[in-house]
């Protein structure tokens, strides 16, 4: 069942490309809808045990030959996965409505990201994997290319090529795994003994090649820019899922073919992200270019997800795991204010400009949703945030007791740079007491000026700060599945 | 042998050469004879491909010099297909005011390609180098009013005698060294003699001329000239055809006639031998390829230099050496043929659009031509080795073939400058595209002067949508061509 999130997101892809441009943004907001109720039925309907284990769907020879199949499986973490993968899907879409410009087109390479995102999500052999990994790289170029704002032709181009390259890593790695074991199936090379001399090589130059698409520093230059450059949507997709995808397949694959090689450099993954997590706070601090702000933020919250992995127990891992789900929608949320609700009125982003508008009168709506982002982005309890950091903290307390303090360090950061950007781009000071009246006489002028907060904007917006709140409240509904997932897998200490 | 039995088994050879007098004298007799050529040289070429399904499937005639094995028909085929496009291509092309004469040249190039695939037997296959030659050599030089065409045409007929002429040497030593011309015997003959020197002089002139024909660098030089100044259905063939069947026919050399001097290419473990030069070549091939596409401003040259990377891909396979190597070679340049003669089309039809093959001339071709901007896009990005398109599954298999030959993974060097290679490549390919689908529009389309008709610009765009649809569809479902290769692979 769950599968099909791949099938009709691809074949609502086909469909735009036939379609008069009026149905345009129906369609895709119908796929994703469709894409996102397939999710939470399965998620529903599927008993905790069965998710235990990576658990094959649908599994039918391609190349028989060459040993592929297109097989699928799905287990706690996939889940997860492809549930932030279809809420982030249908809001991005949502925040979306009033693209104009060669509508079809847009959202045809939107829905491919998608796609390819469900795909590598549930795909349980290595060769599918790695289409659907790269299938996502050229989509992104054109959205943000066509569909970009600042310096957008160089943000694509760069951010192409550092996913390719890491691409190129992988492929490397996945040739290597593949010709050793002779098999493509995750499930079998995940049992399968790699002599320690190749893992100590091998895992390095696969986690790495994930790791770029992750945002690790210091390979995570593309991220900012990137950002910076994409449409909103294009944004939201890259930080809510794109990002996950190296993620996911650093556990996925990396880890879990290579343990030993991964328990022999797990510490050094742990200090480059420490140092991603506390350096991209720091830059955040400095930057007056709101999305570069978020996008900053965005490396430096995943620099959690990479902690826990290198904390290689349960604990870390499971909380890694619910930090990729969290940090999915409180980003698609970040950048949906930041590019949609923000940039779209006052056509800059830049936080002095911002600072005079006096935007939490002008639109209280935005600054709403931004305050309640910045409060999960923090890590304000009760809040997704929270509940994946302390997590990961935990976990890796029991290994780098003194990356916990590192990166707690990194965590004031984190609120230090949020509540500036709060403060600046919504509840700015217009001057002295004296210059009340200007205030109220610019107040009136914006909300004449700016257009009201749409419908579209409002639903997508709420989605994702229920998701957020859902699981800061409740951790255990995603906690419940993702921790026996991840005790299934072989690389833990 | 019955000369009855001999007509048979060459029937598609004959089909073929018949179509073309054909075609010939229709050019010399009808008073509007485009359409009716290209009409008579299609049809030619189905019968023919009917004629070597009706094949039997193995059959040897004359000692090697024309052998049927399902490998090599399906080879014939697959040049075939190839000419057809070419024909296709070409009868929507004002250029050419002999249509008759050139379709001829196009059908007895296409023997050549038979001859070429269907031979086991090195004299044999000369005739069937020089054939193809001299015919591609008129049809780059076809254009007589542009000068560019004429420079093509000189370029490639002076490197490419060059090479025959060192192809021949090479086979002359062989002969002289084994006294026999069929691959076969000379295999068993090699495999009692040592490397010696003459053997290895032998070894290297064979092997250049056949560098010369599939454009490995350091022997390339002619490419970029031909492919941008040929006419571009001559252009198309040239890339695709001829570079098929001359990779068909270097596989068999290497790997059946020279395979007990194999060598070995692996890191730190080189023997001599031909696959540690085959390893150099596609190591340099690799590199200055791409490199030099960086440079590019024309499609044209663009895809002359990108030809010689994929040929350094293509090679990686032949040095891996055994069945899964030879049978991903062949894959991989099967696909990468069926891709340029796609992606020529485009570049035809924008041509007679704007005039020019330059990136500029293809600024915003989305907003003039949807289809055939999202067919360049399929054809660059196959190229690039974007999967789910068939050049991704072509460099997957190769490079995994690669691995698994050499033991404990010797081949990882060339393996790992491969995709070194593919990952500088992704940027050039993506340039092209930017200009597809993000540039201003710089040059407007001024609709073609001579108004080439309705119908032949059809045929044109259904051709190249045909093409990007194969593309799409071996690199979704590999296995129907895959498995008919390594099947077919001895």
């Amino acid at each position: 069942m769950i599968a099909w999130t791949i099938y009709v997101t691809f074949g609502g892809a086909v469909l735009l490309l036939f379609l008069r441009r009026a149905f345009a943004r129906w369609i895709a907001l119908l796929t994703t809808i469709a894409g996102l109720a397939i999710c939470l039925v399965t998620f529903v309907r599927t008993p905790i045990a069965d998710l235990a284990h990576f658990t094959t769907i649908v599994r039918v020879p391609w190349v028989p030959a060459l040993g592929m199949n297109y097989h699928l499986a799905i287990d706690g973490v996939t889940l997860t996965m492809v549930l932030v993968t279809g809420i982030s899907a249908v809001s991005t879409v949502l925040f979306s409505w009033d693209v104009k410009d060669r509508q079809n087109e847009f959202f045809f390479w939107l829905l491919l990201v998608v796609a390819g995102c469900y795909g590598v999500f549930l795909s349980a052999d290595l060769f599918l994997f790695f289409v659907f990994y790269e299938l996502v790289i050229v989509p992104k170029y054109f959205l943000i290319a066509i569909f970009g704002s600042t310096n957008k032709e160089y943000g694509a181009m760069k951010l192409t090529l550092y996913s390719f390259l890491g691409g190129i890593f992988v492929f490397v790695g996945i040739l290597v795994a593949y010709v050793s074991a002779g098999s493509l199936d995750l499930n079998e090379l995940a049992r399968f003994q790699f002599s320690p001399q190749l893992q100590s090589w091998a895992f390095p130059v696969l986690f790495l090649g994930f790791a770029v698409l992750a945002g690790i520093w210091p390979l995570h230059t593309w991220a900012p820019t990137g950002h910076a450059a994409a449409p909103t949507a294009g944004s939201m997709l890259l930080a809510g899922i794109v990002m996950k995808l190296g993620s996911y397949a650093g556990l996925r694959v990396a880890m879990n073919l290579f343990p030993q090689g991964f328990h022999m450099w797990s510490k050094w993954i742990a200090v480059l992200a420490v140092i991603g997590i506390v350096y991209a706070a720091a830059v955040a601090l400095r930057r007056s270019d709101l999305k570069f702000v978020i996008g900053y933020s965005s490396v430096s919250h995943m620099g959690f997800v990479l902690l826990g992995f290198a904390t290689a127990n349960a604990l870390g891992v499971s909380g890694a795991v619910l930090q990729m789900f969290s940090h999915g929608v409180i980003a698609a949320l970040l950048f949906a204010v930041a590019g949609r609700m923000i940039y779209r009125r006052t056509h800059t982003r830049e936080l002095d400009a911002l600072a005079a508008m006096n935007l939490s009168r002008a639109l209280p709506f935005a600054a709403f949703t931004f305050v309640v982002a910045s409060a999960a982005s923090i890590g304000i309890p009760g809040f997704s945030g929270f509940a994946a950091e302390i997590t990961i903290l935990i976990g890796a307390w029991k290994t780098y007791p003194l990356a916990v303090w590192i990166a707690g360090a990194g965590m004031v950061l984190v609120a230090a740079f949020t509540l500036r950007a709060l403060k600046e781009s919504f509840f700015g000071e217009i001057g002295a007491e004296g210059d009340i009246r200007k205030a109220t006489a610019i107040t009136t002028l914006n909300r004449e000026e700016f257009n009201p907060i749409t419908v579209a904007e409002k639903i997508g917006a709420c989605m994702l700060m229920v998701a957020t709140l859902a699981i800061g409240v409740y951790p255990k509904l995603l906690l419940d599945r993702i921790v026996p997932a991840v005790e299934a897998m072989r690389f833990l200490k | 042998m019955s000369y009855l039995e001999l007509l048979k088994l060459a029937s598609p050879e004959a089909v073929v050469v018949l179509t073309a007098l054909v075609v010939l004298s229709i050019g010399l007799l009808a008073s509007r004879p485009a359409a009716a050529c290209a009409f008579t040289a299609a049809f030619g070429i189905l019968i023919s491909i009917g004629a070597i399904l009706l094949l039997p499937r193995n059959a040897t005639l004359f000692g090697g010099m024309l052998v049927i094995t399902p490998l090599n028909s399906l080879f014939k085929i697959i040049c075939l297909v190839l000419a057809f496009s070419t024909v296709l291509f070409a009868q929507a092309e004002r250029a050419s005011r002999h249509p008759g004469e050139y379709l001829a040249l196009v059908l007895l190039a296409a023997v050549g390609l038979m001859l070429l695939v269907g031979s086991e037997e090195l004299l044999m296959i000369f005739i069937g180098l020089e054939l193809l030659g001299l015919s591609l050599y008129v049809m780059a030089a076809f254009d007589k009013a542009d000068v560019r065409s004429a420079e093509a045409g000189l370029k490639y007929f002076l490197f490419g005698s060059t090479s025959s002429a060192f192809t021949l040497f090479g086979i002359s030593l062989i002969y002289g060294m084994t006294g026999t011309t069929g691959l076969a015997p000379i295999a068993t003959k090699l495999a009692s003699m040592s490397l010696q020197p003459l053997l290895a002089v032998a070894i290297v002139m064979t092997l250049v001329g056949f560098a010369f024909k599939i454009a490995a660098a350091p022997f390339h030089l002619w490419a970029p000239d031909a492919y941008q100044g040929a006419p571009v259905p001559s252009a198309a063939f040239i890339a695709s055809g001829s570079k098929v069947a001359s990779f068909v026919v270097l596989g068999k050399i290497v790997l059946v006639g020279f395979a007990p001097v194999h060598g070995s290419a692996a890191w730190h473990a080189m023997v001599a031998g031909w696959s540690p030069l085959l390893a150099a070549l596609a190591a340099l091939s690799i590199v200055i390829g791409n490199l030099l596409a960086l440079a590019q401003s024309n499609v044209r040259r663009l895809l002359a230099y990108s030809a010689v990377a994929h040929a350094g891909y293509t090679l990686i396979g032949f040095v891996a050496g055994d069945r899964d190597g030879l049978s991903a070679a062949l894959f991989y340049i099967t696909v990468y043929a069926v891709t340029l003669v796609g992606a020529f089309g485009v570049v035809g039809v924008v041509r007679r659009e704007t005039g020019g093959d330059d990136y500029a001339n293809f600024s915003r071709l989305v907003s003039r031509s949807p289809l055939l901007a999202g067919c360049m896009a399929i054809f660059m990005l196959s190229l690039a080795g974007i999967p789910p398109l068939a050049g991704f599954f072509g460099k997957f298999y190769l490079f995994s073939a690669a691995l698994h030959a050499v033991g404990n993974q010797g081949l990882l060097w060339l393996v790992a400058l491969g995709l070194v290679g593919s990952f500088v490549s992704l940027y050039y390919y993506l340039l092209v595209l930017k200009a597809i689908f993000v540039d201003e529009p710089s040059i407007a389309a001024a609709p073609s002067v001579d108004g080439i008709g309705i119908l032949s610009e059809i045929v044109q765009q259904a051709t190249v949508s045909l093409l990007a649809a194969a593309v799409v569809l071996l690199g979704v479902m590999p296995n129907v061509l895959a498995s008919q290769i390594l099947a077919a692979t001895p």
